[in-house]
């Protein structure tokens, strides 16, 4: 499957990204060989498998409601790009999120 | 809204399932308007790499709670899914959700409408993961946003109704109907203004007789039950208008602005939800054992629709102030107490000193059934006391004013502030006869006709006996003399 300069400039917006026109070209590039590779697992017939959403066990374990201590903050925002008021700084977001 | 178009409504509802710990990691749940930001973050909340989420058994058991009360059908098997998008409150670059196989779905709820009952479809309940906090800052000509992550990871329910709501009081009371349920199955406080509990109702609007779905738009940031109803009407008006002038509603999420009344676009159309969902492949799938959700089923407590009947039936009250009653579950506790431990006071009584003069007092104080100096006994002997009539009305308010502000037994605070009703008939007779012979012009002219007149040789009566007589008796009395004397 071959990307159009449409889809590759949609899934840069959705990631936040800005590409040049020479990135659009080599990542469209990069992105639908990828694409074609993996989709050789098109070519398989599943139709007697039933569909599945996870290859690692069967079924996930609960854990007990029991609080444990927290990570001290101090190291928590060591490894922030950017920190004021004991939080992370990021540039101005105005809208609500989705 | 004209009678041309029908509103079309149905209503996301995003409750916290109040845990101790978040839903995929250990961290305490804190209160995130108040205190202290980042101080119950982990590296699995805050989205490090390498961390693996592990599930909640209590936050699957407060969902069940809800999904059962709910009447939904429960999927043994649901899948959890990453729902992927930028924006920094989320610190992965996904929300761990449910998409295509949630905990639970088709359920409903009764609610009531200006035309009745109405049984409302529930589409789907799942469980999902709350987002950070982000404040806005400009400082020293600077803007920029602030991350508090305490609220990452924290559980949540998404509970979504069909669009089969069709007034602004069905939005009401199908939100309210949620939030009662909420909270008596004990996952939820209902409280909106921390948004523990948040209610987006999406919009449309269709020429009455229609039966197609128009576009609709989603509102957020709705802080109280004011705000939904002020916004839905607003809504309601504003798709009207701009259709009526041949526009058309654009699908959209809009902000409620509290403070202008108006709501405004939150995100361009550009960025369009293109969530990619996927099977979170750190999660495998959730499978529960059918026992266990039977046992939860089991120990599911009686519910509000169910409550409110059976008030009905059994205390004889009418559907409002049943309503008024079982909405919380404390109430509703406090007034079976109370009826119980009664002697002379009926079912009816009782409801009406709940749900008047104490409902009054709470209000005006802001303090819940929980935060009462007193109990059902204590109410039980008051409202004993006024049945029998001991002491009346206007006394019986003062004994409830002294428990409520310090607690204390009825009928020593009705010995002690000398509030016993006065129904000795000498006596009674006695003040009436004074009254009429000291405001002679009074009575004639309430012979005359003036009835209204009446009302002031009561209050003249009344006063003498510092407010203690039998207000029935002190009537009956005085149209008695009164009528003695015409003749
Ligand atoms: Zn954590």
């Amino acid at each position: 499957m071959r990307l159009t300069k449409e889809d590759v400039e949609h899934i840069a917006l959705l990631a936040r990204l800005h590409l040049s026109e020479e990135e659009k070209e080599r990542f469209g590039e990069q992105l639908s060989n990828i694409l074609e590779h993996v989709g050789k697992l098109q070519e398989l017939d599943t139709k007697d498998v039933p569909a599945m959403a996870s290859i690692v066990v069967e079924r996930s374990r609960l854990r007990p409601d029991e609080p444990a201590a927290a990570m001290p903050r101090a190291d928590l925002l060591a490894n922030a790009p950017d920190a004021s008021d004991e939080q992370f700084k990021v540039p101005p977001v105005l809208d609500g999120g989705p | 809204m004209s009678s041309k178009y029908q509103p079309v409504i149905g209503l996301e509802v995003h409750a916290v399932l109040e845990t101790r710990s978040k839903m995929f990691c250990a961290c305490p749940v804190v209160d995130s308007t108040v205190g202290e930001p980042n101080i119950a973050v982990c590296p699995v909340c805050a989205g490090m790499p390498g961390m693996l989420p592990v599930i909640n058994q209590a936050a699957v058991e407060y969902a069940l709670r809800v999904a059962l009360a709910l009447n939904c059908t429960i999927n043994l098997t649901s899948i959890f899914a990453r729902k992927s998008y930028f924006y920094p409150d989320l610190p992965k670059g996904f929300q761990i959700s449910q998409y295509e196989q949630p905990l639970a779905q088709n359920g409903w709820l009764m609610i009531d409408t200006a035309e009745g009952e109405q049984r409302v479809a529930i589409r789907r309940v799942h469980i999902e993961e709350d987002t950070g906090k982000l404040t806005h800052v400009e400082r020293e000509g600077q803007r920029f946003s602030l991350v508090d992550l305490n609220r990452s990871g924290v559980p949540l329910l998404e509970i979504v109704t069909e669009p089969e709501l069709h007034s602004v009081e069905a939005v009401r009371n199908c939100a309210y109907a949620l939030r009662s349920i909420l909270r008596y199955v004990g996952v939820n406080s209902g409280n909106l203004e921390k948004g523990l509990m948040r209610i987006e109702p999406n919009i449309s609007i269709r020429p009455i007789g229609s039966t197609e779905f128009g576009t609709r738009a989603e509102i957020k940031n709705l802080n109280s039950f004011r705000s939904l109803e002020r916004a839905t009407t607003y809504e309601l008006a504003r798709q009207e208008q701009l259709v009526e002038a041949g526009g058309q509603v654009v699908q959209q999420t809009l902000g409620w602005d509290d403070g202008r009344g108006t709501t405004q676009a939150q995100r361009s159309k550009e960025v369009a939800e293109d969530y990619r969902y996927f099977p979170e492949p750190d999660l495998p799938p959730l499978v529960l054992e059918k026992a266990w959700v039977d046992k939860i089923r089991k120990g599911l407590p009686e519910l509000p629709q169910a409550r409110r009947e059976r008030f009905i039936k059994k205390y004889g009250l009418k559907a409002y102030d049943a309503n008024v009653i079982v909405a919380e579950r404390e109430v509703a506790d406090l007034y079976e107490a109370t009826v119980a431990a009664a002697k002379t006071a009926d079912a009816k009584l009782i409801a009406n000193w709940l749900t008047g003069p104490l409902f009054g007092l709470m209000n005006e104080a802001g303090v819940e059934i929980a935060g009462l100096r007193f109990g059902a006994k204590q109410l039980a002997a008051l409202c004993d006391q006024v049945a029998a009539g001991k002491v009346n009305a206007a006394g019986g308010r003062e004994v409830l004013g002294v428990l409520f502000v310090e607690g204390g037994s009825p009928t020593s605070i009705i010995k002690a502030r000398g509030l016993q009703q006065i129904s000795d008939s000498g006596q009674l007779a006695a003040w009436v006869s004074e009254v009429i012979v000291s405001n002679p012009k009074q009575a004639v002219d309430y012979l005359a006709g003036n009835a209204p007149l009446l009302n002031f040789l009561f209050g003249q009566v009344m006063q003498k006996a510092g407010g203690k007589a039998n207000p029935a008796a002190v009537r009956e009395e005085l149209q008695a003399q009164l009528s003695k004397l015409g003749k």
